[in-house]
């Protein structure tokens, strides 16, 4: 093994280096290199969505509408919203992590259905060409969140098109979702069952399911809407004998359960992150792995907390607050127990950690401040201000974006097969970290004051300016933060060290085969004897090397 | 611009204590949480970092332990759930003798129309200590009534009415915003809400010119012909409509239903909709030939039918139908 781990990298075929050539990428139906492919594609999207977001600050930085008009600006915020939920947050972990490491974590040679999985990154390229054609001529006015009947009677910008883009982009993280759920149910490696499936895969598995179930119900309401602005049926507008409030519950229905497919898989990495850099199995495994489940479930039951003000009955909106307790409680579960595997651990402090204990610190704050909105008696006060922009943001972005980025740190050595710069990946993270903070704290308190959302104008409330520099200060900081790993990672695929195999030393058997991973991930059939996280054998002084572990070549 | 630099919105209504009393609770809550999260991860951190030669102590779980961070919680959450509900009942609950203020919005400004008869636009003139009930329809997309200063909001809808009701408790004049977005200028659809002592406030509604919001829904019921067939007596091919706002009217289908501004809305606008027990299904729409104002107008006439027959039941002078409409405005400005 000593002589193969040796071997200089060049020699060793894997699937980054078996063919070159644009061919090999463009029909290739590898699931590392699909991964690549959404990774460049999301990557690109979500530089277009921070644009957005810095113009959106800076025009923010002085009450007047100053910077650009006020159409601009609703484009900006509708455009900034869309591409980040439906080009980035949605697709970022699963379609990229996940399809990198399912089929290695549960020692698969692939995803089950190699081809869809393909054809659910083309349904994304065109959801996204479309998305880019849509803003390129003219872009969308009403926000991501669609409301009727402003959307299906009074804007005259390109809703269709939007609605279509987004409508093929949805049937992409369909089939990601199907791929995952069929991967996971049948191509577990011998001995791997579910109560040794790494977290990671539990939490993939859960969103699998919400993409499943979910993602239809908005490709419905995208046609009901493009069917009322074209055709005039009466579903929503009440003009026509519609309901507008329908609307809303349809949106929602999907929409709500869509902040789990953004947060769910982010939770599976940083369970992976915490045993390794603890050096312990997961603190309450189980409770851990099932609490994703009831998040799945829990999800789909609370959507109309979006709609206290909107026009429901008070008994409806009872019945939901009280379900969103419920969820919060498996979502407070999973935090007890990351803090609680880093007791009498052996922690160390590389980049991923730092990456993990950022996503502690700002889930938690997103988390405690959902409890606010969730109490009807405040949620009638801060809903639709700023309270909301900041708690969803800390959620999505905080949450979310740590961890898809502590993710892509302690994963990138098996991706790339090289190693990043440590010191500046830990330079990063504090960056992220302090610019998401001033960006994003000061919103908390612009929403209690009554700041409402989507405004391009407060010139009659100046009071707000201060907290809205602030707000625009952190956000350079924080673009700055995400800058930083797109060059060094770039940097390190030409001048990084290369990796070794296993280079945090951790458990689950992506770890196990070589870095980057031969194209079909392990030469022979692994068997897996272990449970999850077996830190205690890796780390035993003279752990008898009992079963090996099969490698590549 | 540094002189102006509030982190706590004024307070200037009888719920916004009581959202403020929660809001800190859960301030306070969310703070210890938080605080001990962040200690047990930083004492963790550095108290078990990595030291060579000692290894982790490699520990599955505890069931005790995973009940005792769901149950608290969950207990904790009650509390707020509870308390949040009781908040919002308060919000959600108007008094019966709220004085009624008709509310239109439109992109993008406020139409206000008083029962008195005063019409303002994006300013609404309110006494302080009296219950106020807003009326509100909007006449193209969802817009949001909302009062930072009185910690409530609304959203307004097309094609219906919801309603807000507040008491303010300072003079001063408060931000009105609209919090849901409905297009192009949005953020310039804000007002203010003008809060004045009772003397001032009965001197502002002196000065306008208007009779009653019901008089001119009287004119409005007799020039669309209404009356031919909803006639104070019981012979018309419509219900009378004495005394039915407020009550509940059994339908043609075996329903029950209170007769609510949304339910005279609704029998104007589409009055195949619900047809009222022993009655044929003659009317026919008033939609498009109303404007949202007169069908306001039309409505708080209607409602004045009612005003006149709680005014029976107090004992006082037995009211037609024609001199109901001076007894209704009388018994809304008190």
């Amino acid at each position: 093994m000593a002589t193969i781990a040796n071997a200089p990298i060049a020699e060793r075929e894997n699937y980054l280096n078996k063919e070159y050539g644009v061919g090999s990428w463009l029909f290739t139906t590898d699931h590392k290199r699909i991964a690549l492919l959404y990774l460049l594609s999301i990557t690109f999207f979500f530089f277009i969505g921070g644009f957005f977001a810095l113009l959106i600050r800076l025009e923010l930085l002085t009450p007047a509408s100053d910077l650009v008009q006020a159409d601009t600006y609703n484009k900006l915020f509708t455009m900034h919203g869309m591409v980040m939920v439906f080009f980035f947050l949605i697709p970022s972990i699963p379609a990229v992590l996940g399809n990198f490491l399912v089929p290695l974590m549960i020692g698969a040679k692939d995803l089950a259905f190699p081809r869809i999985n393909l054809l659910s990154w083309y349904l994304y390229i065109i959801g996204g060409v479309m998305m880019l054609h849509c803003m390129l001529t003219g872009g969308v006015d009403t926000g991501w969140t669609f409301y009727a009947p402003f959307s299906t009677a009074f804007t005259n910008t390109k809703i269709v098109e939007a609605g279509l883009a987004i409508f093929v982009a949805g049937f992409s993280s369909i089939l990601t979702g199907l791929n995952f759920v069929v991967t996971i149910h049948r191509m577990r490696a011998p001995g791997m069952t579910w109560s040794r499936l790494p977290l990671f895969i539990w939490a993939h598995y859960a969103t699998s399911i919400i993409q499943l179930l979910g993602t239809p119900v908005i490709a419905i309401t995208i046609v009901l809407v493009a069917a009322e602005r074209t055709l005039h049926l009466g579903i929503f507008d009440p003009k026509l004998g519609g309901d507008p409030v329908l609307f809303q519950h349809l949106f929602w229905f999907y929409s709500h359960p869509a902040v789990y497919i953004m947060i769910l898989p982010s939770m599976g990495i940083i369970s992976e992150i915490i045993a390794c850099f603890s050096r312990k199995r997961i603190f309450g495994y189980s409770f851990v792995a099932f609490s994703s489940i009831a998040i799945a479930v829990f999800g789909f039951l609370v959507w109309a907390h979006h709609m206290f003000v909107a026009g429901i009955s008070v008994y409806a909106a009872l019945v939901f607050s009280l379900l969103s307790y419920a969820v919060a409680v498996p979502s407070a579960v999973k935090v007890f127990n990351w803090t609680a595997t880093m007791y009498k651990g052996s922690i160390h402090y590389d980049a991923p950690m730092l990456y993990a204990f950022g996503f502690l610190g700002l889930f938690t704050i997103g988390g405690l401040t959902g409890l606010f909105l969730a109490a009807l008696g405040i949620d009638v006060h801060v809903t639709d201000t700023y309270f909301v922009v900041a708690h969803f943001h800390y959620i999505m972005v905080g949450g979310a974006v740590m961890g898809y980025l502590g993710g892509m740190h302690f994963w990138w050595p098996k991706i790339s097969g090289r190693l990043y710069p440590e010191g500046w990946a830990k330079l990063a993270a504090l960056i992220v970290f302090i610019g998401f903070n001033l960006t994003f704290f000061p919103q908390f308190i612009l929403g209690y004051l009554g700041m409402p959302r989507r405004y391009a104008d407060y010139s009659h409330m100046p009071e707000f300016q201060i907290l809205n520099v602030f707000s625009t200060a952190g956000s350079t900081i924080l673009g700055i933060g995400y800058l930083l790993p797109m060059i060094y990672f770039l940097w390190s695929m030409r001048y990084g060290k290369p990796a070794p195999d296993n280079p945090w030393r951790a458990a689950g058997l992506e770890w196990k085969t070589a870095s980057p991973p031969p194209t079909f991930n392990f030469d022979e059939e692994p068997v897996v004897t272990w449970e999850a996280y077996n830190y205690e054998e890796l780390d035993a002084p003279h752990h008898p090397h009992k079963k090996e572990v099969p490698v590549a070549r | 611009m540094f002189n102006n630099f509030p982190l706590w919105p004024e307070r200037a209504s009888t719920v916004a204590g009581n959202v403020d009393a929660l809001f800190i609770f859960l301030i306070l809550v969310s703070g210890m949480m938080t605080l001990l999260v962040f200690s047990c991860v930083v004492y963790f951190a550095a108290r078990y970092r990595h030291r060579k030669g000692v290894l982790a102590e490699q520990i599955e779980g505890s069931i005790p332990l995973e009940l005792t961070w769901s149950i608290i919680p969950m207990f904790v959450f009650l509390v707020i759930f509870g308390w949040g509900a009781v908040v919002f009942f308060q919000e959600r609950t108007p008094p019966r003798d709220a004085t009624e203020v008709y509310v239109v919005a439109k992109q993008w400004m406020w139409k206000l129309e008083h029962a008195e008869g005063q019409r303002e636009i994006n300013e609404l003139h309110v006494p302080v200590g009296r219950d106020v009930k807003l009326i509100m329809t909007s006449q193209d997309v969802i817009h949001s009534f909302y009062i930072p200063a009185f910690r409530i909001k609304q959203d307004v809808l097309p094609g219906r009415y919801t309603t807000l009701w507040f008491r303010a408790t300072k003079s001063g004049t408060y931000h009105l915003f609209c919090a849901e977005y409905c297009g192009t200028q949005h953020s310039g659809m804000v007002g203010s809400i003008v809060v004045q002592e009772p003397a001032q406030y009965e001197a502002w509604m002196n000065g306008g010119p208007s009779g009653p919001l019901s008089d001119t829904g009287q004119q409005i019921f007799a020039q669309l012909g209404c009356a031919t067939c909803h006639r104070a007596d019981a012979q018309g091919r419509g219900p009378n409509l004495q005394g039915v706002f407020g009550s509940p009217v059994r339908l043609e289908d075996g329903r029950t239903v209170t007769a609510d501004e949304n339910y005279i809305r609704e029998s104007i606008l589409d009055p195949g909709a619900k047809i009222v027990n022993g009655y044929k299904p003659v009317m026919p729409t008033f939609q498009g030939l109303v404007s949202e104002e007169q069908l306001n107008a039309l409505v708080a006439y209607v409602k004045s039918l009612s005003a006149a027959k709680a005014a029976d039941a107090a004992g006082k002078t037995a009211s037609t139908m024609q001199n109901s409409n001076s007894a209704a405005p009388g018994s809304q400005v008190e």
